[in-house]
């Protein structure tokens, strides 16, 4: 069989149905076996964003996402969307096009060694030498980057190569000398988490991304409610646990509830499950006593001591350790320490102030709140970075099942018009929305295509004020008033053209009421739209 | 911070000395040399690297090497469980009225002559870093002109070997 036929065969046998690409001529012959493949091909308009549309897709059908792109430019304008997946542990596999192997190493034309230059954010990489190997190396590839702890992988593809004939066998088991998941939790250490849980009258639970990639939801649901513990999430955990629920206890960090900061200053344990203790979900950790009991939950032992000390660790998956905590914990009563939460929670809602909207402009809070009120129960909301991360993550409920997704590790802009768009390919049925800010969504507007290529129904709420908000709140909280460097996005687009000549319905609006209409009308259609909503450029982030 | 001695046994794949040491590059750990050959299976190279840091960064630089793929096996070479030694070549000057000086000298620490020159030897020494230091520091007055080392190489004492889980 081709090489390249072979390629394509065992994406089939991955069960990959969609595949995001940007051909060049270091792919033609992927390419042209992809032809007459059940594969959709989706084109889309930049490689800047394509990991993104994979990582959407991802996300919301827990299958590999898969990229195809060709060398040199095709494959370096990846490397953002691969360092995202990464810092988000989603399972992506990117296939690149290389030049001819005899090339190699003579800075052929549009030859870039991507390997190297991938090595610090990909799971793992390879560059394929010998045409025969290539059924394993995808086999492995799959495997790698939806095993354990999950990420994105590499594969570089010389031209020539995927022209050889090879003997197709994707039969047999990944072996992989150095590479062996630990998914089951150690017994032992299980037993001692649940004594120092008894023991302890102010526990919390810290709940990370690593919940949901480990599709653990329910199992820990079910543990923080026969125990009792009150569960806090980070950024990336959001739709891990109900936001409904009497034990959720908000979102920590610089960007989180105060609450849920003060939560942690009193708890005397601390278990964390699926969370890397990264500095910007931990800034309020400085709060937390030092000498409390730190049990660290993760499938990555690596995270387990890197930024805090633990007292207790466990490796393994989430979802299989819960499920042993569940199984070996008896019902507590921690009602003292909860009423001390609602109370704390009561407090901080009523400090809450209700901005007021300015003439001529809308408030983004509100225009979160109705998103919230108004979107399916399991409908997807996909923010962008900045101060509309923040404020969706603030103001959207995720309840029921819906969910919520952002670049949250490495906070990448125009992550989330590519990666809502692979939402809804990935899942037709799901009601899906982006918030987006118009610094974010000029990185990306050649995407606004493929959304109505594919009619994607994604309903885009563009957040407009002129600046790159969040960058502008810093420089003014640091320097004072007015010491915005940088930051003003002068030209006003009219965005609802730009939508217009996609054949994207476009609105505009800056007041809340119209806002109201205009979404209560497009949440019935399945057609995709662009709101723009004129927000104040001086509306705080928090 | 002191230093420590890992052994690694990983796959021989190019690129996987890039891995490694683009990975201590990029997390800021220091690394005071490293050696790497294949071994007795052609399939496997092994690594001996020397770090210098504390307990925590040992750890955290064991579990990141335990992360990459091609990483099969990684244990801490502790000295008194292990032997660890180095190669040196010393170019040092010896003229008529010095070569018999440095000459006695190195024959009191075992070092091989492997060159001699009108107004030159090289001296060619295998030890642990303390027996190499003081070599070094007998032969520094007669005028080193070069100097290389090799990057400690070790193994585990006893029956056991570093092999897969």
């Amino acid at each position: 069989m081709k090489a390249s036929k072979a390629i394509i065969k065992c994406l089939e046998m991955e069960g990959t149905d969609v595949v995001f690409g940007y051909p060049g001529a270091a792919m033609i012959s992927i390419y042209e076996s992809l032809r007459s493949s059940k594969i959709k091909h989706i084109l889309v308009r930049n490689e800047q964003s394509i990991v993104h549309y994979a990582s959407g897709y991802a996300r919301e059908t827990g299958k590999v996402g898969v990229c195809l792109v060709t060398s040199g430019p095709g494959a370096t304008n990846t490397i953002t969307g691969i360092a995202t997946a990464y810092l988000d542990s989603i399972p992506v596999v990117v296939i690149t096009g290389q030049v001819d192997t005899d090339l190699i190493g003579t800075d052929a034309f549009q030859e870039a060694d991507i390997k190297g230059a991938t090595e610090p954010f990909t799971k793992h990489n390879y560059l394929v030498k010998d045409a025969n190997d290539l059924p394993r190396i995808l086999k492995e590839a799959f495997y790698i980057a939806n095993s354990g702890r999950k990420g994105p992988v590499l594969i570089d593809i010389p031209k020539n190569i995927q022209e050889e004939k090879i003997k197709f066998d994707y039969e047999g088991k990944v072996d992989i000398r150095g590479y062996n998941p630990t998914l089951t939790g150690h017994m032992g250490q299980i037993k001692r988490a649940i004594s120092r849980i008894k023991a302890s009258k102010k526990p919390v639970i810290y709940a990370g991304g690593g919940i949901i990639s480990a599709n653990a939801q329910r199992e820990i649901l079910e543990f923080a409610e026969k125990t009792g513990i009150p569960v806090i999430n980070s950024l990336m955990g959001i739709g891990g646990f109900p936001q409904d629920s009497r034990l959720y206890a908000g979102i920590v960090g610089s960007h989180g509830y105060d609450y849920s900061n003060e939560i942690i200053g009193k708890t005397d344990l601390l278990i964390t499950i699926g969370a890397r203790m990264s500095n910007r979900s931990t800034a309020g950790f400085h709060k937390l006593n030092p000498n409390i009991e730190f049990i660290h939950v993760d499938i990555d032992p690596a995270e387990i001591g890197k930024n805090r000390g633990f007292t207790l660790p466990i490796v393994g998956d989430a979802k299989i350790i819960l499920t042993d905590l569940i199984d070996k914990s008896d019902e507590m009563d921690f009602s003292d320490w909860l009423d001390e939460i609602d109370k704390l929670k009561g407090k901080s809602e009523s400090k809450e102030e209700v901005t007021k909207e300015t003439e001529n402009f809308v408030n983004p809070k509100e225009i979160i709140a109705y998103l919230s009120e108004k979107m399916d129960d399991d409908a997807c909301l996909v923010a962008d970075v900045g101060q509309n991360q923040i404020w969706s993550a603030m103001n959207f409920k995720v309840v029921k099942s819906r969910k919520f997704m952002t670049s949250g590790g490495l906070g990448t802009m125009a992550y989330s018009i590519p990666a809502a768009a692979g939402v809804k390919i990935g899942n037709p049925k799901r009601q899906v929305v982006c918030v987006i800010g118009d610094g974010g969504i000029q990185m990306c507007l050649g995407e606004l295509a493929v959304i109505r290529e594919q009619n994607a129904d994604v309903k885009i709420i563009l957040l407009n004020n002129g600046k790159l908000g969040l960058v502008r709140e810093i420089q003014e909280d640091l320097y004072g008033k007015g010491h915005g460097s940088g930051v003003d996005l002068q030209y006003q687009v009219k965005f609802t053209k730009i939508a217009e000549a996609y054949n994207i319905e476009g609105y505009e609006v800056s007041d809340l009421k119209t806002f109201k209409n205009v979404l209560d009308k497009v949440l019935k259609s399945d057609q995709p739209c662009l709101i723009q909503c004129n927000i104040d450029p001086d509306t705080r982030t928090l | 911070m002191r230093k420590y001695v890992l052994s690694l046994l990983v796959e021989n794949n190019s690129g996987v000395l890039s891995r490694i040491a683009g990975l201590f590059a990029r997390r800021c750990f220091n690394i005071d040399s490293l050696t790497v050959g294949t071994t007795e299976d052609e399939a496997l190279s092994r690594m001996t690297i020397v770090v210098t840091g504390d307990e925590q960064i040992l750890e955290q630089i064991k579990k990141q090497l335990n992360k990459l793929v091609e990483v099969i096996k990684v244990v801490e070479l502790s000295p008194e469980e292990s032997i660890s030694r180095e190669l040196v070549f010393i170019k040092v000057k010896a003229d008529n009225d010095t070569r018999s000086n440095v000459i006695e000298i190195s024959n009191i620490f075992r070092a091989n002559i492997v060159d001699v020159a009108k107004n030159s030897l090289i001296l060619e020494l295998t030890g642990d870093a303390a027996k190499i230091e003081a070599f070094t520091n007998l032969m520094e007055p007669f005028g080193i002109l070069e100097f290389i080392r090799s990057g400690a190489t070790g193994l585990q004492r006893g029956f056991n070997v570093l092999k897969e889980n």
